[in-house]
């Protein structure tokens, strides 16, 4: 029974309250329900807790808690006991029973069931003793995976909200303006403008209405950060964005989401319904004149619309057309009015700075850019997921230690930062910190977190082809450079991957991608060939091969490779031959086994399915 | 029979007409609110299934807007659909994460299977078969969305009892 929240006084109530009913609980468990783990049926893990709980009759004496994104994607679905801290992965129904029976009942932990270090072999019961969360340092994700992400009451225990009443009652807009500035945060979509900068020219700019509005439009392929926040922990979002327009004088805020994410549409819905109910949206809040209310915009399945001038276009419910800058969303933005756009994860990070004051949020971080990154795990990697770590770590710490190395222990070759506006690091650049400036010196960008780990079997003319390709598919079409340039740069790149490649290709590639990165009108057409222009700069002698020999090392092209059996490694035992799907591969039970270059389509599923590593990718004679 | 096929064809009408004024509700319920014509869209392809230039038409008028500007914002998203669609919506996802973990096979696998190819509905319309960019699931790579239920390290051997939850 929640009743207007007015006052600190009301705040500390809720808390008292939440703090006291969580009190009467010996155990709390908690069930990650991140889109990953619903994925991975934890709905069907919660019935079984449910009904175990009552059947053992300890339904009194645990709280059974649903949480956003804990961040281990790839192992759930998740659960972590209180007050042990005890984390089990790969929860199924069955699991159940005998779960509740020995943790809850007895007290004894079931170790086989708990995180096992794919390293060295060791279960690791307790979640901080867990290398992928030891490193760790959470701010925007700071609730995410720790409280019930449906409850206002859970994030007001948490801390929440008493930032906006912070701010509302003892400071004003100026001052979170320059708590901002001095706290050094940077906008974490892309660009990594300096927020505090970005409010200033918002707080300056006269308008009769302003808007805030918050950029969910998450398009990276690659990124699911923003995605996690919101699905987590939806009111540090609101509580974000109520500071952004208390800030700058706007008294109503977008938040753009992207159609591809039901789930986090659904969950902001629900809280923004919460925090009206509560007063802490749609009217006056905490007894001052400061009126405040958000509207959810939905994408509908356009990547350009992450481009501000073209995500204001699509809120106004007109085509997502960029269009040319100046005047900039803070002169004239949404409907012609002076408008702030800020991406989920840098409004998530306002909280807690206005909250625990700039000083200490700038504890963290680098000498120019404070605070930390979310970044999204994926690719061949061990421990996909979300992970948090202080700006400037180095990404062999976050691939190796946190991420726990690659899939199979396979060779890591590069890993794709910044996504299709990014750029790719090698083995070589492994101890580069992960920080705005230092990514960019090295052909890279910070982006907006998707970090995508690449092992030896990826075919670097293959991944520029498949980011053209997406870039091309998404251009817009308003101005010709990206239009018509993407187009060309992918024909040369998919006649590349065909074995059709012609010298000087290269150089046209770098000329053309110059033309375009000098001449489009918006950040998707001049970032559009740098993936081509990192992987030429990292992986020239790829390109070479495909051109000049007409071969791919990575065994990727299919027009380029077939593969061949190791006769001595081969141990005969017909796993290829099975999965075949031409039947090109002959050879009896426990003997070497043979590939039919004639036959073979170089589809690779052999390679996939060859457990002594002994199938390889060979030129293709005959193209 | 031909009374059967009659009132069949009534039903059918009816359904169309109450879908129609379904609409025509949502259409009002944002009335107040600018620039809200994408939010309509989805609602009225949620309602009607996709959007004929009929229901178009229907939408600019109610809407006070020319057809040219709603056409021109259908056409643009990728979400909209002009032609009819499976009572299900297949997604595979192609987004790095998917694609470097085998996503471009799916798509051979399930063209295979249903006998279409992406961006078709199957023969009985009980699928549109689709590749999005990056569903955001990518700790799960591959990953396919039905309608709005992800399926998570997907493989041609997997595909069948995805499928036969439909």
């Amino acid at each position: 029974m929640l009743t207007k929240i007015n006052s600190i006084n009301d705040l500390n109530q809720v808390k008292a309250t939440y703090e006291a009913e969580l009190a009467q609980y010996k155990h709390q468990i908690l069930l990650c329900s991140g889109a990953g783990c619903i994925s991975c049926d934890c709905g069907k893990v919660r019935d079984a807790v449910v009904a175990e709980l009552e059947k053992q009759g300890l339904k009194d004496s645990v709280k059974l808690i649903e949480t956003g994104c804990i961040g281990t994607c790839a192992l759930g679905p998740v659960v972590l006991i209180l007050p042990e801290r005890t984390f089990y992965v790969q929860i199924t129904p069955e699991k159940v029973p005998a779960l509740i029976e020995s943790h809850i009942a007895k007290g004894e932990i079931i170790e086989k069931y708990t995180f096992q270090d794919k390293l060295t072999g060791d279960f690791i019961p307790c979640i901080d003793d867990i290398p992928f969360f030891k490193e760790q340092v959470r701010i925007a994700l700071r609730n995410c995976g720790a409280i019930d992400y449906a409850s206002l009451e859970a994030y007001i225990a948490n801390g929440g909200y008493y930032a906006a009443e912070k701010a509302l009652t003892t400071m004003s807009p100026k001052d979170v303006v320059d708590e901002v500035k001095a706290s050094g945060l940077r906008g974490r979509g892309g660009g990594g403008f300096p927020t505090g900068v970005k409010w200033e020219a918002g707080y300056n700019a006269k308008g009769e209405r302003k808007f805030i509005v918050c950029n969910a439009d998450e398009g990276d392929p690659g990124a699911f950060m923003d995605r996690s926040v919101i699905e987590g922990d939806p009111h540090n979002l609101i509580e974000g964005m109520i500071l952004g327009g208390y800030a700058i004088g706007a008294s109503k805020g977008y938040v753009y989401i992207r159609a591809e994410y039901p789930i986090a549409v659904d969950r902001l819905d629900v809280a923004i319904a919460q925090a009206r109910e509560a007063g802490l949206l749609g009217g006056k809040l905490f007894g001052t004149d400061f009126e405040f209310d958000l509207e959810i915009r939905i994408g509908a399945g356009a990547f350009v619309c992450g481009e501000e001038t073209s995500l204001m276009a699509s809120i106004e419910g007109q085509r997502g057309e960029p269009r040319q800058k100046p005047p900039f969303p803070f002169q004239s933005g949404l409907f012609g009015c002076p408008t702030i756009i800020n991406n989920v994860e840098t409004f998530a990070n306002v909280p807690a700075i206005i909250k625990d004051t700039a000083a200490e949020f700038a504890k963290v971080g680098t000498e120019k850019a404070k605070g930390t990154k979310v970044f999204a795990l994926a690719g061949d990697i061990v421990n996909s997921g979300i992970i948090e770590v202080p700006i400037g770590t180095p990404m062999r710490r976050i691939i190796f230690d946190i991420g726990g190395g690659m899939i199979g222990g396979r060779e890591f070759k590069a890993a794709q930062v910044g996504g299709p506006s990014g750029g790719c690091i090698t083995k070589e650049n492994l101890d580069v910190p992960m920080e705005y400036d230092a990514l960019i010196a090295l052909g890279a960008m910070m982006g907006s977190g998707g970090l995508i780990a690449m092992n030896d079997e990826t075919c670097m003319v293959d991944t520029a082809r498949f980011f053209m390709d997406f870039i091309q598919d998404e251009s817009c079409g308003k101005c010709a450079a990206c239009r018509i340039g993407t187009k060309r740069m992918l024909e040369m790149l998919i006649r590349l991957t065909k074995g059709k490649g012609e010298p000087g290709d290269v150089e046209r590639l770098l000329e053309l991608g110059k033309v375009v990165k000098d001449t489009a009108m918006c950040g998707l057409g001049q970032t559009a060939p740098n993936p081509i222009i990192s992987t030429i700069s990292n992986f020239r002698d790829e390109y070479d091969a495909h051109i000049n020999d007409r071969r791919c090392p990575a065994g990727v092209c299919r027009a380029l490779t077939v593969f061949e059996i190791d006769p001595d490694a081969c141990l005969g035992c017909t796993l290829c031959a099975i999965n075949c799907p031409v039947n090109a591969i002959s050879g009896e039970r426990k003997s070497p086994h043979y590939i039919d270059p004639a036959l073979c389509i170089g589809c690779g599923v052999c390679r996939d399915n060859c457990r002594p590593n002994a199938i390889h990718p060979t030129k293709r004679e005959v193209l | 029979m031909s009374e059967h096929t009659e009132c069949c064809y009534c039903a059918a009408n009816m359904d169309e007409q109450a879908k129609y004024e379904q609409i025509a509700k949502v259409i009002d319920t944002y009335k107040e609110k600018e620039g809200s014509l994408i939010m309509v869209l989805h609602s009225a392809q949620q309602i009607y299934g996709y959007l004929p230039l009929e229901l178009q038409k229907f939408i600019a008028d109610r809407m006070g807007l020319p057809l040219s500007e709603v056409y021109g914002v259908v056409s643009f998203y990728s979400f909209f659909s002009m032609t009819e669609r499976g009572r299900h919506t297949i997604r595979i996802c192609l987004g790095t994460a998917c694609y470097v973990r085998g996503g471009k096979k799916l798509v051979d696998a399930l063209e295979e299977k249903l006998q279409v190819k992406v961006g078709g509905v199957t023969a009985d319309k009980k699928f549109t078969l689709e590749v999005a960019r990056c569903i955001g699931a990518c700790g799960l790579a591959p990953a396919i969305m039905v309608d709005n239920d992800v399926y998570k390290t997907m493989s041609p051997a997997t595909l069948d009892s995805m499928l036969n939850q439909y």
